[in-house]
């Protein structure tokens, strides 16, 4: 079969694989519908993440139909069409009981590795490295998906198309996790750094949540106009200081709650500064550049919350802690607990509160899944987001 | 740990006097004033290799000529990075077997720097025979701290101790254990157990180069629900104990299972620092089948991905498979 595979820094490549196999009885095989890159596949792709293997399958948003099931399967049957959450959760242990899936304790064979790094490990994830278990991803004909009595959920309604439920697997729900967290009360403020997929989704899901006014901070006009269609007020970081226009904007007191929906990757708008940190990233004296997480933090307001839905890896440098402490912020983050928000967000898909499809804005053969990354990644031709169909 | 743990000494039937108490680095004081010093030993000798290795040069001998200075400075570095190492490190075994490399390093230069004056070569001499004097002491010294991953009992003997905690009540986690046929579903190392009666069993286990070890066991306590404890029967090829306790989570969240294991390495403490160097380490291979236990109790089976399709297996981590199916 043909899945698009990891081949070192800046080079992925459609190539032949194996067809998966039911390695565990609670496995289903997938044959894939459709898939999407995610930004977080482009901290893969730009080599950020250790462990990654030649070879390895990425991928981990993704949706098809079921054609193989375990022996231990009785929730879903050959036919049916799912969406399939990225964190890998076996439903059994202690975070997964408590509703924590991207913690699960079961799901990383490769927990070792994770510990080295992180202290302890969380869940496997579907395409994302060997230290998060070594997975075969989604951006592949056929996909394995262990544990398929808790994650999947079947799509029976078929008026809904592959792109408006496909985000399910990630993007929607880590969005509006992003905004959930920040408990968000009647007049609140909320900034969001990034306005990309899942900055959109943090937007639309901070007002669906109550929010009074949101705020988009970005740097490409096409992504600004896309949060501003959605209803955000926009700041462009090139063209104003972020925290005095935040400061501006709110009467003095800054944002309620601010969302990083950037990552470890972020640009910044001064060239040295990005240059400096860019240099130290690049000798590894610090694994990200977390200049959107440094404006968040000292952008909100006194007793705010900030809350961090895009991916970190590492170790930062000049975080500002003493800003974070003496000003009472709460910080909320983690990996999406998918498994948590998808019964509820289909309902709201279904409900017509929020059509997923409108942040994608390329759709190719997954035989050009390597053409696809690289716009993605130079945000060529306003590219948005990207969907695969085998 | 809210219940005292039962006396294991009385369990187990060899062995379990301490050589003196572990310190919190595991290791115990006298091996570790031997690494220490060797460790400081490293930079007193790294020191002037670095500032003064012309000196150096003629003192042991060896023609003092730009590129002879270059290769001490570059030795003392080593020495220098050595001993920061081991003094910096609770546990510094892989720098002492990096002061074993760096021993060979160094007999290999003093063979190659031997010179035809008599003056030079007495020195020389002298040299080689010093290094080969430390090298004993380094292999000594990593010989004793790669035993500490677990302790050590008084007659050689290595035993593990590591816990887990799993999300099931403690009836149904000691049920699962205490059938001992299930052991192999989570101990990796292990082939078969078979109950033949009356608190005996046989066991097969896997070992190195394809061949198997067999013995017999018995189980010497059983507290439902709470406790086993089992031991080789005589005549056991690698004699070895083992106890397990269950006890109840705090908040009820689930079951704490505490294991020990003992065992006579073959081939003693050598063997046992032999074995480490491919991977073998006792306390690492627990946590392994502890790891899997949880996911056997937990989700039913051992998890295996594309990378890792056998399970968790720690040495496995550093040689993954691609992330693609297995074909």
């Amino acid at each position: 079969m043909k899945a698009t595979c990891w081949m070192g820094v800046h080079r992925v490549e459609v190539r032949d694989v194996p067809e998966p196999k039911i390695l565990n009885s609670r496995d289903a095989i997938v044959r894939v519908t459709a898939t999407a890159i995610c930004g977080s596949d482009l901290h893969l792709f730009d080599g950020y993440v250790p462990t990654m293997e030649k070879g390895d399958i990425l991928g981990h948003e993704f949706m098809g139909e079921v054609v193989e099931v375990g022996t231990a399967i009785t929730n879903l049957s050959v036919g049916d069409r799912v969406v399939v959450p990225f964190p890998i959760a076996c439903g059994g242990c202690h975070p997964c009981k408590r509703g924590l899936f991207s913690l699960c304790e079961n799901s990383n064979p490769n927990a070792g590795l994770a510990e080295k790094a992180w202290g302890s490990s969380p869940a496997g994830i579907f395409g994302y490295s060997h230290m998060l278990g070594g997975y075969a991803g989604g951006q592949s004909e056929y996909v394995r998906v262990p544990f398929a009595d808790v994650g999947p959920i079947k799509i029976e309604d078929d008026s809904l198309t592959d792109e408006q439920v496909l985000f399910l697997s990630d993007i929607l729900p880590t969005g509006y996790m992003g905004a959930e967290v920040c408990d968000i009360q009647p007049g609140d403020t909320v900034a969001v750094w990034g306005a990309g997929p899942v900055g959109q989704f943090a937007v639309a899901s901070a007002y669906l949540l109550g929010a009074e006014r949101v705020i988009a901070i970005d740097r490409f006009p096409y992504r600004l106009e896309m949060a501003g269609d959605t209803g955000a007020e926009t700041l462009n970081y090139e063209e104003v200081d972020v925290r005095d226009a935040l400061r501006d904007l709110t009467a003095g007191r800054g944002p309620d709650a601010c969302i990083d929906a950037v990552g470890m990757e972020a640009h910044h708008g001064s060239g040295p500064i990005n240059a400096y940190d860019k240099l130290k990233q690049g000798v590894r004296a610090e694994t990200e550049r977390p200049h959107a997480l440094r404006q968040a933090i000292t952008s909100c307001r006194n007793g705010g919350t900030v809350s961090i839905m895009g991916v970190y890896g590492g170790v930062v440098d000049k975080f500002p802690i003493g800003s974070l402490m003496n000003r009472s912020i709460t910080v909320k983050t983690g990996q999406c607990h998918v498994q948590r928000y998808m019964r509820p967000l289909l309902e709201r898909i279904q409900d017509g509160d929020i059509d997923p499809s409108f942040v994608i804005t390329h759709r190719m053969s997954l035989s050009d899944a390597a053409l696809g990354y690289e716009m993605f990644k130079k945000k060529q031709d306003d590219c948005m987001k990207v969907v695969l169909t085998p | 740990m809210r219940n005292p743990p039962p006396p294991l000494e009385r369990l187990l039937s060899r062995t379990t006097e301490r050589r003196g108490s572990n310190t919190a680095s595991g290791r115990r004081p006298n091996e570790d004033r031997l690494a220490k010093g060797l460790g400081w030993f490293s930079l007193g000798l790294g020191l002037p290799q670095v500032l003064l290795p012309s000196r150096v040069n003629r003192l042991i001998g060896i023609e003092d000529n730009s590129r002879n200075r270059a290769i001490m400075r570059a030795v003392g570095l080593r020495e220098l990075g050595g001993g920061a190492g081991i003094l910096d490190r609770p546990r510094p075994g892989g720098f002492l077997f990096a002061r074993i490399a760096g021993d060979l390093m160094d007999l290999v230069l003093l063979r190659a720097a031997f010179r035809p004056s008599r003056k030079g070569r007495r020195r020389v001499a002298a040299a080689t025979a010093a290094v080969a004097g430390v090298a004993v002491l380094d292999i000594v010294a990593s010989a004793r701290t790669s035993r500490s991953s677990g302790s050590t009992t008084a007659d050689g003997g290595i035993r593990v101790r590591t816990a887990v905690t799993v999300n099931r009540p403690p009836d149904e986690v000691y049920g699962y254990w205490h059938d001992f046929e299930n052991l192999p579903n989570f101990m990796a190392h292990l082939e078969s157990v078979e109950v033949t009666g009356d608190g005996r069993s046989h066991w097969t286990a896997k070992a190195p180069a394809g061949t198997k070890v067999e013995w017999d066991a018995e189980i010497v306590e059983d507290i439902p629900d709470e406790l086993i404890a089992w031991r080789s029967a005589e005549g056991a090829h690698v004699p070895n104990s083992g106890c397990v306790r269950f006890t109840s989570a705090p908040g009820d969240a689930g079951t704490e299972v505490t294991v020990e294991l003992e065992y006579q390495p073959p081939g003693g403490a050598m063997g046992a620092a032999f074995s480490r160097l491919f991977g073998e380490e006792p306390l690492q291979q627990i946590k392994d089948d502890l790891r899997r236990f949880k996911q056997v109790i937990e989700t039913g089976e051992v998890v295996r991905s594309d990378g890792t399709p056998e399970g968790t297996r720690t040495q496995r981590q550093f040689h993954q498979d691609e992330a693609q199916p297995v074909g």
